[in-house]
Formats: C-alpha cells, sequence, structure tokens
C-alpha cells in the first residue's frame, strides 16, 4: 500500500502467476476495479449450482449440492425415540457438520478443523429459527416415540460460502426425505418395516401406512458476501475468502424474513446518519434478495422436477 | 404502549453496568464486566512471541479461550470463540506486533442473558488494561425482537426464552483523535453507526432487523460513555503491561 507504484510497475514486469502469489489483495484490487473477478465472474454474480438429490442410497433421504466447486453431501437417518417431556409431540433434529481432511488443504488429518463445530451450530440455528420443519410432523405416539432426524453434512470440497452450500444440501436433503414405515410389534415397541414386511401390513398395526414427506414450510436460502472496500462480491471463493476477510452471511427463507444476518467481525459495514437507517445497506439486501430469489426457483424447479421422478 | 418487564425497566433501558480492571496478578491485562446478574471475567495474556499454526505471521495473532461456568466447551462456545475472535481481531492494530499472539480468556461467571456481549465488553476493558494496540473500543448490545414486534434491549435470561428473534450487535465506539486526518472514511458519517459484527436467532423482519440496529445504536452511545469514563478513571494508574 505504500508504494503503490513500485506494485504496478512490477505488475507489468512480472509473470501473472508470480504476480498473484506475490500481491494476492494488489491483483484482487486490479480486477475489482475493472469490475471482474479473477475467475470471470462479474462482482455480483453466484457461481453455478446444482443439486443432486437421492446421492446416499442407504439414507432415508439425501442430497448432493455444488455451488461452483464446493460440493456438500447431506444425508438424514431417521430413529425412533422417546420424545422429552417438555416437548411430547416433537421430534428433534441433530445436526453435524464434517469437514474431513480431503475437503481443503487447511484441514490436518487427526486434527478437527476449527471452522466445523461454529458452522455446525450455525446450521442448526438457521435451520430451528427459520421454521423450515414443523417438528410436531416427526411424532409417532404423543409421548411416547418421535422421530430423530440425524442430518450429516459432509463438506466434500471447500472452496468458499461452505455454509450457503450447506444450508441448500440441508434443505434439499429434507425436501428428499422419506419417513419410513413403521409398526407396533406384540411387545408395544416400534420397529421399521422392511419391504417385505411390508406385504404383511394388514397382520400388524402400522403407524403411517405409507412412506410419507415432510412439508416444508419456508425454505431458508443463504448468500455470503465479501465486503471489501466498496466492493460486494457475492459468493466467493476460498481464495478470495482468505484474502478479503470481511465476510457477511444473509440468510432470507421464501417468505421474506430475515433468518441470519451474520457478520463476525470485519471491518465496519457500510456507513449511515442515524436519519437513514432505512437506506442502509440497501443495495446489499436487495441484491440479497435478488440472487436468493434466483437460486430459489431453480431449486424449486430442482425440486419439482426430482419429485416427478420419484413419483414416475 | 407499554411493555412489562419482570424488573420494572424500560424496553430502552439496559441493566446495570459495573466493571472493574486489573482484578488478577499474573494477568497482564484482566477485567471483569457485569450487566445486571451476568457476569464475565476476562484475562490478557500477551503478548507472547509466534504465532499459532495456518497464521499470517506477519499480524499479531488472537487466540480466545472460552470457559463455560460448569462442564465442558461444546458447540455453542466455539462459537462465541469464534465470533470474539474474528470482532477483536478488526478492532486490534495487528501490525505493530507481528508474529506474537496475544490470548484472551473469557471465564464466564453467571449468565443472565446477554452473555456474548457481556464477553465481548469484558474482553475489550481486558485488552485496553493488557495495554494491547487497538484501532477504536468497541460496545456490544443484546436487542429481543418480540412476538409482537416490540424491541427489547439487554435482555435477561428469562426474556431471552420468551422472545422471538435476538440480534447481537456490536458497534465501533468514536475515536477520540487530536489527528485531523483520522476522521470517519466515510464522507460526514460518524464511524460509531458502522456494525462490526451481528448475530441473529430466530427469524424477523426486515423492518424489525432495522429497528433493532437503530435501538442498539442509540443504546451504545450509553455504554460507550461508561466504557470512556472507565478509561480516564484507570489512566491514573500505573499499567502493568510492558
Amino acid at each position: 500500500m505504500e508504494l503503490p507504484n513500485a506494485y504496478e510497475d512490477l505488475s507489468s514486469e512480472m509473470e501473472v502467476d508470480a504476480f498473484r502469489r506475490l500481491f494476492p489483495l494488489r491483483y484482487f484490487e486490479r480486477h475489482l476495479t475493472e469490475s471482474i473477478r479473477p475467475d470471470a465472474r462479474p462482482l455480483r454474480k453466484a457461481r453455478d449450482t446444482t443439486i443432486a438429490l437421492g446421492a446416499v442410497a442407504s439414507a432415508d433421504g439425501s442430497a448432493l449440492a455444488k455451488i461452483g466447486s464446493t460440493t456438500m453431501l447431506a444425508a438424514i437417518k431417521m430413529e425412533v425415540m422417546t420424545p422429552s417431556l417438555e416437548s411430547p409431540d416433537e421430534g428433534c433434529i441433530a445436526i453435524d457438520f464434517h469437514m474431513p481432511p480431503i475437503c481443503s488443504p487447511n484441514v490436518r488429518p487427526g486434527r478437527p478443523a476449527e471452522a466445523a463445530p461454529v458452522l455446525s451450530k450455525q446450521l442448526s440455528d438457521t435451520i430451528t429459527s427459520s421454521s423450515m420443519i414443523n417438528l410436531k410432523e416427526l411424532s409417532l405416539v404423543s409421548g411416547k416415540a418421535a422421530w430423530i432426524a440425524y442430518l450429516d453434512i459432509y463438506c466434500l470440497d471447500a472452496d468458499g460460502a461452505l455454509f450457503d452450500a450447506a444450508l441448500l444440501s440441508a434443505a434439499a436433503a429434507f425436501s428428499h426425505l422419506q419417513i419410513p414405515v413403521v409398526s407396533l410389534d406384540s411387545d408395544g415397541k416400534i420397529v421399521i418395516m422392511s419391504e417385505e414386511q411390508k406385504e404383511k401390513i394388514s397382520e400388524t398395526k402400522p403407524d403411517n401406512k405409507e412412506k410419507r414427506k415432510l412439508t416444508l414450510s419456508t425454505i431458508p436460502f443463504s448468500l455470503t458476501c465479501i465486503l471489501y472496500k466498496s466492493y460486494i462480491l457475492a459468493d466467493p471463493t476460498a481464495e478470495e475468502e482468505s484474502i478479503m476477510e470481511t465476510l457477511v452471511t444473509v440468510v432470507l427463507d421464501s417468505s421474506g424474513q430475515l433468518v441470519s444476518l451474520y457478520k463476525p467481525g470485519g471491518s465496519v459495514l457500510i456507513y449511515t446518519s442515524a436519519v437513514q437507517v432505512n437506506l442502509l445497506f440497501p443495495p446489499y439486501i436487495v441484491m440479497a434478495l435478488e440472487i436468493c430469489r434466483d437460486l430459489y426457483h431453480s431449486c424449486r424447479c430442482c425440486f419439482v422436477i426430482f419429485d416427478i421422478n420419484i413419483h414416475a | 404502549m407499554e411493555i412489562d418487564r419482570a424488573d420494572g425497566r424500560t424496553p430502552n433501558q439496559l441493566r446495570p453496568l459495573s466493571c472493574s480492571r486489573n482484578i488478577l496478578h499474573r494477568a497482564h491485562g484482566s477485567a471483569s464486566w457485569s450487566q445486571g446478574d451476568t457476569k464475565v471475567l476476562a484475562a490478557v495474556y500477551g503478548p507472547k512471541a509466534g504465532t499459532k499454526k495456518n497464521e499470517n505471521p506477519e499480524k499479531a495473532c488472537i487466540e480466545v479461550i472460552w470457559k463455560p461456568k460448569t462442564g465442558q466447551i461444546g458447540k455453542p462456545e466455539r462459537e462465541f470463540e469464534m465470533i470474539l475472535k474474528r470482532t477483536l481481531q478488526s478492532i486490534c492494530i495487528l501490525t505493530v506486533n507481528p508474529n506474537t499472539t496475544a490470548s484472551i480468556i473469557v471465564q464466564v461467571v453467571y449468565d443472565d442473558g446477554a452473555l456474548l456481549p457481556c464477553a465481548i465488553n469484558a474482553a475489550c476493558a481486558a485488552l485496553v488494561d493488557a495495554g494491547i494496540p487497538m484501532k477504536h473500543l468497541a460496545v456490544a448490545i443484546c436487542c429481543g425482537v418480540a412476538e409482537t414486534g416490540y424491541v427489547l434491549l439487554d435482555p435477561t435470561k428469562l426474556e431471552e426464552q420468551k422472545m422471538k428473534a435476538f440480534a447481537y450487535l456490536v458497534f465501533p465506539n468514536s475515536i477520540l483523535s487530536v489527528l485531523p486526518e483520522v476522521s470517519s472514511p466515510a464522507k460526514g458519517e460518524p464511524v460509531e453507526h458502522g456494525i462490526i459484527t451481528s448475530v441473529t436467532h430466530g427469524a424477523m423482519s426486515v423492518e424489525d432487523y432495522f429497528l433493532c440496529l437503530e435501538r442498539g445504536r442509540a443504546a451504545s452511545a450509553k455504554l460507550s460513555d461508561f466504557l470512556r469514563s472507565l478509561q480516564s478513571q484507570f489512566s491514573g494508574n500505573s499499567s502493568k503491561a510492558g
């Protein structure tokens, strides 16, 4: 920063790769002034997003979500448990986020990634506060038995915007989830019915005759952005996240409610006078809304298409 | 319309604040901060030589260790550690002491709501006590949004459970500088109107969030004054750091 001219001169003399490694911030700034990012995206464009449902055959619901090369695999396993005394007619959801060493060079085998428990907590906060899932739907027999959904999310490739991809895969896995058929056996215990047992369904008293799906009332969508000087970069890659440190994650649900606005530290967010509170970061909110809606529509389409495939 | 709070406060009223500094003898800096019954003790050790693995050696490294009142550290505490670390990183001047580590140990004494803001305030006071170079101070506040859309400041644990949503907000303290060039980067707008950290729980409308911001910002001025008055109160005492 002290010798901008020196850098300027070097950039014309040096090879691009060397410049990128030696002066990463400078390298990015040169791109930003041209309103482009090193991966040829405009500043406010998210990467291509794909969702594949049913990636894990042994799970009750699963999805593989990709945002650019960030890859998340979410799988749900259902088990029967005794509900707690405080909420006898509610099931529960247990969320765990894993970052195995294959996902990033920063994660070393043997020592767990620092980010994993934090993301795991953030995900469970977001999913519970967005009221995406009505926990009453997970109840089987009030006070006696309810479903516990073990949601495990594996990060296969950590290339930035981890929370966005993880939340997307979680929502997709819940949309794919089919609650298995259970019945009461002679001892009064609840057993999960296998395929063969289904034929003898008339002999036992089944609690739910068919596999059923959860109704997702609202679906939360998140967008992570980098704030750097006056630039806003949507959906950052891991490289961008490591160079420019101020990150903001906005989570909105499909009814337009703000589920979370998460900004842990970083430089001070846009300045505004007290009178103009309503004008505080409107471009950011509006843009987040727009991109979220785009994502939401494309994902909704995916879900619909997959639904048709499942029923066909 | 009035909302009844169990302790008879008005919606915008904070609980009584108290802070004492320099209470631990071995630490380089320490402070205890309490808001009503919520009390947090923070100690700073450092700057110590060397940084942790995967940290930039050209900058000072900040390490936060969260000690809950009882039991083992779990996922919520890990999240608090990370938020606290990122918040403190953004208010400290990290380039003055490169390749050093400052450890901040946060001990929860009693949790009666607004725990994270209380811890941020305590850590900030402890950093001042330790003489760690900082750009400016930060003040943290908790805003709760009730089902009916009311915003309550600094809720207690009981109130927190009844809330639909709440937001932890951290605002920068205004810089009182003798240097004319240290002015806010944005044209004519005071620094203390920005947000350093924002963490929300529960769903709320965007308008409610802005309302929280407005109320929190107004109340943070009071906190800022309190923090500043402490500083002048202690500035006569010799610092142990150095």
